[in-house]
């Protein structure tokens, strides 16, 4: 990532990352990225999110990564699917990708979820 | 006639012959999933599965119960049954300490919480068949972890059963986990007391059978 101006202590970084910039790289490379923002502070917010792959091995990755009063893990917010959104392999492999949804990642103890439906995601963010 | 007869057989055998599905059970920390773990393998082969507790993160390894067969109508199906940790984003030690337990303790077990998740998640993605999705049906299921893990078990093509827990509790509500996930079948239950066991175990054979 180039080089960018860090946060004042008293703010919060916010890191808009549009689904051009994801596109070209690999799910390590995209999960890597995402640790990095959120271990310093940030939130990082996915203009298309991750595939359900990429999901499972961000879990995966940030358990090995949580460690006693450092880092306690992350909060991560997408809208939920809805019943009409049924991802099968045929919708799949008519390119129906319905896994492009907006997604919101930060430090666990920064970020908390007021309150999410299908439609609205409410979050309260806060300083380290 | 004898040739087609020894084919037949042959090819019925070998499917028979099949290793068994293996099911993990998977939700959230608490949702009851060793409750339910132990109450199968209790009602089909006599023997626990692992230890329960209402304290978060009582499983910390994956842990598998072979060759449980459940006997529906005349015919038995085999499964392996899977009890994974409860799978979680984040794991604060401090949270441990409020269940009257020492700081290396706490530290302690949130570590292994976090390595029973990675290792939940690996077997999900690797090692199981099928999917007992488990929630307590007294707390709300629009979680991220719900999504996601629903998510990703659509995108592995896994049969997953969602399971509606604890409805012996006051402020159970079935409804409202049908209405998260439409597009898949929920069943009510309690582990705990064994109510409408039979129609999971109905479901188990028509799903994983």
């Amino acid at each position: 990532m180039p080089e960018v101006k860090k946060a004042d202590d008293d703010g919060v970084q916010i890191d808009l990352i549009s689904g051009e910039r994801m596109e070209s790289m690999t799910s390590m490379e995209k999960i890597r990225m995402i640790l990095d923002g959120v271990h310093e502070g940030n939130i990082v917010i996915l203009e298309e999110g991750l595939s359900p792959d990429e999901e499972s091995r961000l879990i995966e990755v940030t358990m090995t990564e949580i460690s006693p009063d450092e880092f306690n893990g992350i909060e991560i917010e997408t809208y939920p699917q809805s019943g009409s959104t049924d991802s099968g392999l045929l919708n799949r492999l008519m390119g129906n990708d319905e896994t492009k949804k907006l997604t919101v990642i930060g430090p666990a103890n920064q970020i908390k979820t007021l309150h999410k439906d299908e439609t609205l995601i409410s979050a309260l963010v806060s300083r380290k | 006639m004898g040739l087609i007869t020894d084919i037949r057989d042959s090819i019925s055998s070998l499917f028979s012959a099949q290793d068994p599905k293996r099911i993990g059970i998977y939700g959230p920390p608490n949702a009851g999933k060793t409750t339910l773990a132990n109450r199968i393998a209790r009602d089909w082969t006599g023997d626990a599965i692992g230890p329960e507790s209402h304290i978060p993160h009582e499983t910390r390894r994956a842990r598998r119960k072979e060759n449980v067969e459940i006997e529906r109508n005349g015919k038995s199906v085999t499964i392996d049954v899977v009890d994974t940790p409860g799978v979680t984003t984040k794991v604060d030690y401090t949270e441990f300490l409020e269940h009257d337990m020492e700081k290396d303790d706490a530290v302690r077990r949130s570590r292994e919480a976090t390595e029973g998740v990675a290792e939940a998640m690996h077997w999900l993605r690797e090692d199981v068949d099928g999917v007992l999705y488990v929630l307590d049906s007294t707390e709300d299921p629009f979680t991220q972890v719900n999504t996601m893990l629903v998510g990703i078990i659509e995108s592995q093509d896994l049969p997953v059963l969602i399971l509606a827990n604890k409805t012996d509790l006051e402020g159970s509500n079935v409804r409202r986990i049908e209405n998260a996930f439409p597009q898949h079948e929920t069943l009510p239950l309690s582990a705990l007391e064994g109510d409408n066991m039979d129609e999971v175990y109905d479901k188990i054979a028509e799903y994983f059978g």
